[in-house]
């Protein structure tokens, strides 16, 4: 067990500094100007060669990469991540606040594609061969080639601009003081995006579902549970369900990066304030520290998704707690 | 195969074979003739390759006319003149979908390609390097896995600055991880082989096994790779492009023609998103079609399936 915790936080604290290092390296060869950038392009063509200098030295333009690199290190080890330019705060407290919005976004949306993959799944491998398993296979794959984005545009026609059921945008109402925003506009809001990812994520688990499922029933304990008259229902039920729970579960957690990059594109088309809106903000504007601080974030973010996934792993299989196989194996 | 038509001919026919058993022969005759599975699969495969060449090539030719504003003919929606109706400029959209597409497949063809080279190096360096160059790659594996692919796209582009090489750049630096592992446990099968045994103590040399054993091993399995790295490769080009980091506005893209969708959306254009979006998905098919076809050609274990 100790030894487990030690391997884990070795392997995280490795990787942020992959992360962190790789992040800031591709942030520093950008041919964005960082002077001209923080000053704003009018103000940057009127000012001398002189100020320029001297505030290329004020942002330490022209220190070493590496140096530049280990101060901003320390400084974010102690919580500093650098001031945001585009929200003109700290980068931690607009990830914050951002990250808010986007983990209910990607919490309902992780919840309710597992489930409704997890159940698709289930009747479409235990029903094999069936017209409900063809349509779920074929969804799944048709989903597996849809751009999250395009859904998201689809969904917008149909249940915004045709039938106005829901609002265009954001995460609150247009002109209403944020006190005055209720749970249930907050809900109507989150709705569209939360389908849009909801309905993509479900293709990974179904199928992965499916065909543990039809493991399962192929299996001789359900043969033997059929030869004593249980029905299939029951069979899923008793013998089904346990050996099939875990493992949706465990890639349910592992796919968190996906959902992550799902919620920056959804989040741009509904134009909802979370992360993903503000990376694409903080790309398009210059804003490297902001950039830096959300990738950092996401990498957490994904690192603790597969983390409980290994965990779950072991849980499972009581063969990779004592180290007999690894999860790659499997 | 379990039934030939040829058994009803008279010549191969047996002279014993009574007239009321060639009868009862005739009623079993399957109704039409059927290919045989593999033929089937060669066909669809060839047939999605065309079509995917057919697209690059048209997308290519009609790029004047794809850029062509007319403002007599704007805000259309779809008749049989204009299948995809036109947009605000007076642009045929299934013109500029087209191009788009041959450009999506383009960014694919150098994304992929690079990628899958990377992923053949690493693997193999990994595979091959003993147990340290295993671990750096594993980590390097790990490490991409580790963010998520937009956000390392979004990464990449900024470091590139924007447009067709950031994209291409990125999508590139993004998509090898999969295959690498692909790439490394083929090569690791293929050397705890007999056959690579045999030639080592037969005394071959290191670079003759490594191009007439393990090139041969491996390369189905990466062609097969390489191709299902392009349905990906398109995908993440849309949507970098649309989130305003791939292509310039300027250049027909179908992630560009979806951004600019959003805003007509409201004025109930539904054509300009929903056409563009269903011609990409068609696309991202076929060349699924055509690697899963390849993978069933080439693999002994489905291909009689």
């Amino acid at each position: 067990m100790a030894r487990f915790v030690l391997t884990n936080i070795t392997k995280f604290v490795l990787l942020m500094l992959g992360v962190s290092l790789v992040t800031f390296v591709l942030v520093s060869i950008s041919p964005v100007d960082p002077v001209q950038a923080n000053v704003g392009q009018a103000a940057y063509a009127s000012m001398g060669e002189e100020k320029r200098a001297q505030l290329a030295a004020y942002w330490g333009a022209d220190t070493p990469l590496f140096e530049r690199y280990f101060n901003w290190l320390g400084a974010a080890l102690s919580g500093d991540l650098g001031m945001s330019l585009r929200y003109n705060a700290p980068v931690a407290q607009v990830i914050a606040e951002r990250a808010l919005n986007s983990l209910a976004l990607m919490a309902v949306a992780w919840v309710v594609s597992g489930a409704l993959g997890f159940l698709l799944g289930i009747f479409a491998g235990a029903y094999r061969g069936t017209v409900f398993d063809r349509v779920v296979k074929g969804y799944c794959y048709l989903l597996a080639s849809t751009p999250v984005f395009w859904l998201g545009l689809l969904l917008l026609i149909v249940f915004s601009v045709q039938l106005g059921w829901f609002p265009l945008g954001l995460s609150v109402p247009i002109g209403v003081a944020s006190s005055n925003v209720t749970f249930v506009d907050a809900l109507h809001h989150l709705a569209l995006p939360a389908l849009t990812l909801s309905v993509t994520g479900v293709a990974n688990i179904a199928l992965h579902t499916r065909e543990k499922t039809i493991d399962v029933m192929s299996s001789p304990y359900v043969r033997f549970a059929r030869s004593r008259g249980l029905s299939t229902l029951r069979i899923l039920r008793e013998h089904g369900l346990r050996n099939l729970i875990m493992p949706a579960i465990t890639l349910q957690f592992a796919s968190i990066a996906e959902i992550f990059g799902g919620s920056v594109l959804v989040e741009e088309v509904f134009s909802y304030p979370g992360l993903g809106q503000a990376a694409v903000t903080a790309g398009l504007g210059g804003d490297a520290a902001l950039l830096a601080g959300i990738a950092i974030f996401s990498a957490m973010l994904v690192f603790g998704g597969n983390l409980i996934a290994n965990i779950l792993y072991g849980v499972v299989d009581p063969r990779i707690a004592k180290r007999e196989v690894t999860s790659d194996e499997l | 195969m379990s039934f030939d038509e040829r058994a009803l001919k008279p010549s191969v026919a047996p002279a014993s074979v009574s007239v009321t058993e060639r009868a009862a022969d005739l009623l079993h005759l399957p109704r039409r003739k059927r290919l045989s599975n593999r033929k089937l699969t060669l066909g669809s495969f060839l047939v999605a390759a065309l079509l995917l060449a057919a697209i690059v090539v048209i997308g290519r030719m009609v790029l004047p006319e794809a850029t062509a504003t007319d403002f007599t003919m704007k805000n259309l929606a779809p008749s049989l003149a204009h299948p995809f109706g036109t947009d605000w400029m007076g642009r045929d959209m299934f013109l500029r979908t087209l191009s788009g597409l041959s450009t999506s497949i383009l960014v694919g063809l150098f994304a992929a390609g690079a990628s899958s080279i990377i992923a053949l190096v690493l693997g193999a360096f990994a595979a091959l390097g003993g147990k340290r160059a295993d671990a750096v790659v594993t980590w390097l594996i790990d490490l991409m896995m580790g963010i998520p692919h937009i956000v390392l796209l979004i990464l990449i582009s900024y470091a590139c600055g924007k447009g067709f090489w950031g994209v291409t750049i990125g999508v590139a630096l993004t998509h090898w991880a999969n295959l690498a592992r692909v790439v490394r446990a083929e090569v690791l099968q293929c050397k705890e082989s007999t056959f690579v045994a045999v030639a080592r103590k037969l005394g071959v040399s290191r670079l003759r096994i490594a191009t007439r054993h393990m090139l041969p091993y491996v390369l189905p399995q990466f062609l097969v790779g390489l191709i299902l790295l392009f349905p990906h490769a398109i995908l993440h080009e849309a949507a970098i492009t649309f989130l305003g980091f791939g292509l310039s506005p300027e250049q027909p893209a179908i992630g560009i023609i979806l951004s600019e969708s959003m805003r007509y959306l409201s004025s109930g254009m539904w054509w300009l998103a929903v056409c563009p979006g269903v011609a990409l998905i068609l696309m991202v098919l076929l060349f699924d079609l055509a690697g899963s076809s390849l993978r069933k050609l080439v693999d002994p274990q489905s291909a009689q399936e």
